[in-house]
């Protein structure tokens, strides 16, 4: 499989406070590499050190073969190419669902608005919400904010996908109905990098698990090593206080 | 009540009306647009701009309009500067509801979350872009309350017009008063025009922020 | 520039005087408005019909009619269709007040509405009376949000007083025509430095105290 992300030795730092410290991570098209870790290990602000809503201080975030350089480059055409989606979904509440998803693709990219409206009908009929198309952000559920969050990241044709806790904010009964989403995308061959607490999902979803401990990476393999076979103690602490028996 | 009295001041007061309004409206147009700006330099920090439109936000809020209105219109000649009286009219309520109307915009964009701003980002929006299509439609939105309040503020405050000698409806009733001793006539008239002038404003007020206040759309 | 007529004989101290006389309308109007407001703003959270449509139009009428047009009925029309005689202060006090009550009221009334019923419900859950879940958990509450908004509306009355002048009271905008036109010869200028004089006195009487309900305001921000 083709390398699309490479990532080299990255160190983000806030002041004296180090969150990622010397993280590395190769990611090939088609793979979804799901990163798990206790709150405040700096899996978020890895994610958002990809597209360079976060600086780095050292290390080189690699795409495509070439080096993006947060000084030099446009990283608006960055992140079209890396598509994200938030924890806290962050549609635009001034904007209907389908504004919301023509947006990026018509005002920013120029696209033709046709095309562009037929292929946010496509994806919305995907998604299960058609019938939602002209109602306003707080007129929806969250898992249906959150599906449209997903197809709004996915307008731009993104190369990657990161998902940042992406069901951490909805009630239980809305997380099938996004990770079902997050499923068929897998399935379709999208490259994603998905920071996540389903464990379950996690093991359902992913071709290699990540375990971020304290800003580095502790451990990482396939999903079967990872859950059946633990090889740190930080990493079988982790689980483990996922069970309650004890 | 005279109803002959009443229907010779109308004319007057017609006259008046439309003078307020002309005055008033401008007032209101200045004050959003220097509102807007100063918004957008105080929330962006713009070197130098921000202290001189700071300062200039504290001065206009924590005066009255009439001491405004007197130094533009009897001061500021002294120093060189002659305006005519409709002219102060407009920049002195211009200047006031300018300081007003930054402060309501600018609550309305610290209002929108810095999420926002990064989730326009990761769509690939470039940061003007982000502010045009993301955040500042949304911070005027959000606004949409304060700024209502604001227009039936200052076109209350219109009222203090007649003190440079504006023939404005105060001004004309004042000088009805003063003249025949019509008071009763010249008070009606003078309420009933403020209503005319300010009633359908506070009611499609009250409608729009229904709509768009407090982010609720599409109710 | 016209401020020499500032230091002449006492033409300072009369325009400080005549700021005392605007000041002193608005502490007055200020303190009615609090303590009639507060009782309004209680009464209108009670949720009663009839309260409720009568206070409507009155919250109506303050927030459409200008305060010079209130101030021009109570002093020229009261005296006409009463026939009774209310001197220019009474009026502007009388005038402020019927305003100050009801931004007031209304203030309370949001304080009242803007704390979340599960925190009575909560109070009530750990064992207090309706009273006590009062006085230890609403009121504090409520106490907080209207402090700041109250010391603003002194800064608004304060600038409001201005229009007295207009009704004939002699306070600071008067005098300082008074000291312009009686200095119309030696000081032809006089208007900018007086004019000026009087826009800076306004702003040291209302600023420091902006200030200081926009600190409290972040202070308790919850």
């Amino acid at each position: 499989m083709e390398e699309i992300l490479s990532v080299k030795n990255i160190r983000k730092s806030y002041g004296d406070i180090t969150v990622l410290d010397d993280v590395s991570l190769n990611v090939s098209t088609g793979e979804v590499v799901v990163i798990v870790g206790p709150s405040g290990c700096g899996k978020s602000t890895f994610l958002r050190c990809l597209n360079g809503l976060e600086e780095i201080q050292e290390g080189q975030v690699i795409l495509d073969g070439k080096v993006i350089d947060t000084e030099k480059d446009d990283l608006f055409s960055i992140r079209e190419r890396i598509g994200m989606v938030f924890q806290s979904y962050e549609l635009f509440p001034h904007l209907s669902v389908m504004q919301n998803l023509l947006l990026a693709p018509v005002k920013v990219k120029k696209r033709n608005k046709k095309e562009a409206e037929a292929q946010a009908q496509e994806l919305l009929e995907r998604v299960g919400l058609l019938s939602k198309k002209d109602s306003f952000p707080r007129q929806l559920s969250g898992g249906q904010k959150q599906r449209v969050a997903i197809i709004r990241a996915l307008m731009m044709h993104p190369e990657i996908l990161l998902l940042d806790e992406i069901t951490a904010a909805l009630d239980p009964e809305m997380v099938r109905e996004v990770l079902e989403v997050v499923l068929d995308l897998a399935k379709e061959g999208r490259t994603m990098i998905i920071v996540t607490h389903e464990l379950a999902f996690a093991r359902a979803v992913a071709d290699r698990m990540i375990f971020i401990d304290g800003g580095k990476i502790v451990e990482e393999g396939t999903p079967e090593e990872f859950f059946d076979d633990p090889k740190t103690d930080r990493l079988k602490r982790f689980l483990h206080s996922f069970l309650y028996e004890d | 009540m005279d109803t002959e009295v009443l229907s010779s001041y109308l004319p007057l007061y017609v006259e008046a009306f439309f003078l307020t309004l002309k005055i008033g409206w401008l007032g209101i147009f200045l004050s959003f647009v220097l509102g807007v700006a100063s918004a957008f330099i105080i929330h962006f920090k713009i070197p130098v701009l921000s202290a001189v439109f700071g300062a200039y936000v504290e001065i206009f809020r924590n005066t009255p309009l009439l001491i405004q209105l007197f130094f533009i219109y009897f001061g500021l000649p002294k120093a060189g500067i002659s305006l005519s009286a409709e002219l102060c009219g407009i920049i002195g309520l211009g200047l006031l509801g300018g300081s007003y109307m930054s402060e309501a915009i600018r609550s309305g964009l610290d209002a929108v979350s810095s999420a926002q701003t990064e989730s326009a980002l990761a769509l690939g929006m470039k940061k003007t872009e982000v502010f045009t299509l993301v955040v500042f439609p949304e911070a005027l939105t959000l606004s949409v309350p304060a700024i209502v309040a604001n227009v039936i503020f200052l076109l209350k405050e219109t009222s203090v017009f007649s003190a440079i000698s504006l023939m404005d409806l105060m001004f004309t009733a004042k000088d009805l008063i003063g003249l025949y001793y019509d008071t009763t006539e010249a008070l009606v008239l003078l309420v009933m025009f403020y209503m005319v002038m300010l009633l359908p404003v506070s009611f499609v007020g009250s409608v729009v922020e229904k709509k768009a206040g407090a982010g609720m759309f599409g109710e | 520039m016209g401020f020499e007529v500032l230091l002449k004989g006492s033409n300072l101290i009369r325009l400080l005087e005549g700021l005392a006389v605007a000041l002193k309308i608005s502490l007055i109007s200020v303190a009615i408005s609090i303590v009639l407001g507060t009782i309004l703003g209680v009464i209108m959270s009670m949720d009663n019909k009839v309260i409720k449509g009568i206070t409507r139009v009155y919250l109506e009428i303050v927030r459409i009619m200008p305060q010079l047009v209130l101030l021009f009925i109570v002093y020229f029309g009261a005296t006409k269709v009463m026939g009774i005689n209310i001197s220019a202060e009474a009026s502007s006090v009388i005038v402020f007040s019927f305003w100050g009550i009801a931004e007031m009221s209304d203030l309370v009334r949001g304080a009242l509405k803007g704390i979340p019923a599960i925190q009575y419900e909560s109070g009530i859950a750990l064992g207090l009376s309706p009273v006590q879940t009062n006085i230890y958990v609403i009121i504090p509450q409520v106490i907080r949000r209207l402090i700041p908004l109250s010391i603003n509306l002194i800064t608004r009355m304060i600038k409001t007083t201005s229009l007295i002048m207009m009704i004939g009271i002699v306070e600071v905008l008067k005098v300082g025509q008074q000291i312009i036109e009686a200095n119309r010869n030696s000081s032809p200028n006089a208007a900018f430095g007086v004019f000026l004089t009087i826009f800076v006195l306004y702003f040291i009487a209302c600023w420091p105290i902006s200030r200081f309900s926009k600190y409290l305001e972040r202070k308790w921000e919850t």
